[in-house]
């Protein structure tokens, strides 16, 4: 009994080509991107909190980017990224817990809905944080 | 079923396989994703409101105990999430060892200290005012 014919004749993983495309599957590479882009986003947001302990001068060089057109996509970016990130791991939690949602249907309904949603509610709140 | 049914006979004595460490890996990064549930939404209307207040009524927010206990919760909560998240990242798509390890060791660090920095700058906001 040799370990490498036996390991050569196990099942592989189907490939990804194979699937007929589902928005569940953007939702979930989108999951994984809006995270590790927020891992960075984190490290602005710090920034601003240092430079609030630093000086008045570190303070207004962050706020000058921050209410800059390009600070202010950064912000909307960031914002759509956490709520993306929020509402689909909040989804992620009820699949692990009382596991609903699991149906093809439903969860390319949810998905589409978390991707409106994650817009919607990043464009309020930079209304009401006066950005626009 | 004993356990070396899914195992060969050659990478049972090369001693490879599970780390056995999966679950607690998992289990963590649930509980902080709980935690994050309540603080995330607390932190983006904290945002706005720190924000909008310039830097007089920024440093006034951050200074309130009730601000600053939230603000370190969250920033040790984010820490040790986004440092499980991006350690999965780093497995799932960096193959050799060396580059492996750097970066998994490298994104320890920048999550440790992203929590100091943040830490050190409200606890000197905090007692400052």
């Amino acid at each position: 009994m040799s370990g490498t014919k036996r390991a050569a004749t196990r099942p592989l993983s189907p490939h990804i080509q194979i699937w007929r495309w589902h928005i569940s599957a953007l939702a979930s590479i989108t999951h994984r991107i809006t995270g590790g882009a927020l891992y960075f986003g984190t490290f602005l947001i710090a920034a601003w909190l240092v430079a609030l302990a630093i000086s008045p001068e570190a303070y207004a060089m962050m706020e000058g980017f921050i209410t800059s057109i390009p600070g202010k996509i950064v912000l909307f970016l960031w914002a759509v990224a956490v709520l993306f990130h929020l509402y689909n791991g909040i989804r992620h939690l009820i699949w692990d817990g009382p596991g609903i949602g699991f149906s093809p249907k439903v969860a390319s309904q949810v998905s589409t809905l978390i991707y409106v949603l994650a817009i919607l509610s990043a464009a309020a709140l930079m209304f009401a944080a006066g950005a626009f | 079923m004993s356990e070396g049914q899914y195992l060969t006979p050659t990478k049972a004595a090369r001693g490879l396989g599970s780390a056995k460490s999966g679950t607690q890996h998992h289990i963590r990064l649930r509980v902080t994703a709980i935690a994050l549930v309540f603080l995330v939404p607390w932190f983006l209307y904290a945002v706005i409101k720190a924000s909008g207040a310039g830097y007089e009524g920024a440093l006034v927010w951050v200074g309130q105990p009730i601000n600053a206990t939230l603000l370190l919760l969250t920033a040790a909560a984010v820490s040790y999430h986004m440092r499980l998240g991006m350690q999965v990242i780093i497995e799932d798509y960096i193959a050799k060892t060396g580059t492996r390890t750097t970066l998994l060791i490298l994104n320890t660090f920048a999550a440790y200290a992203m929590f100091i920095a943040v830490a050190m700058a409200v606890v000197q906001i905090w007692t400052a005012g």
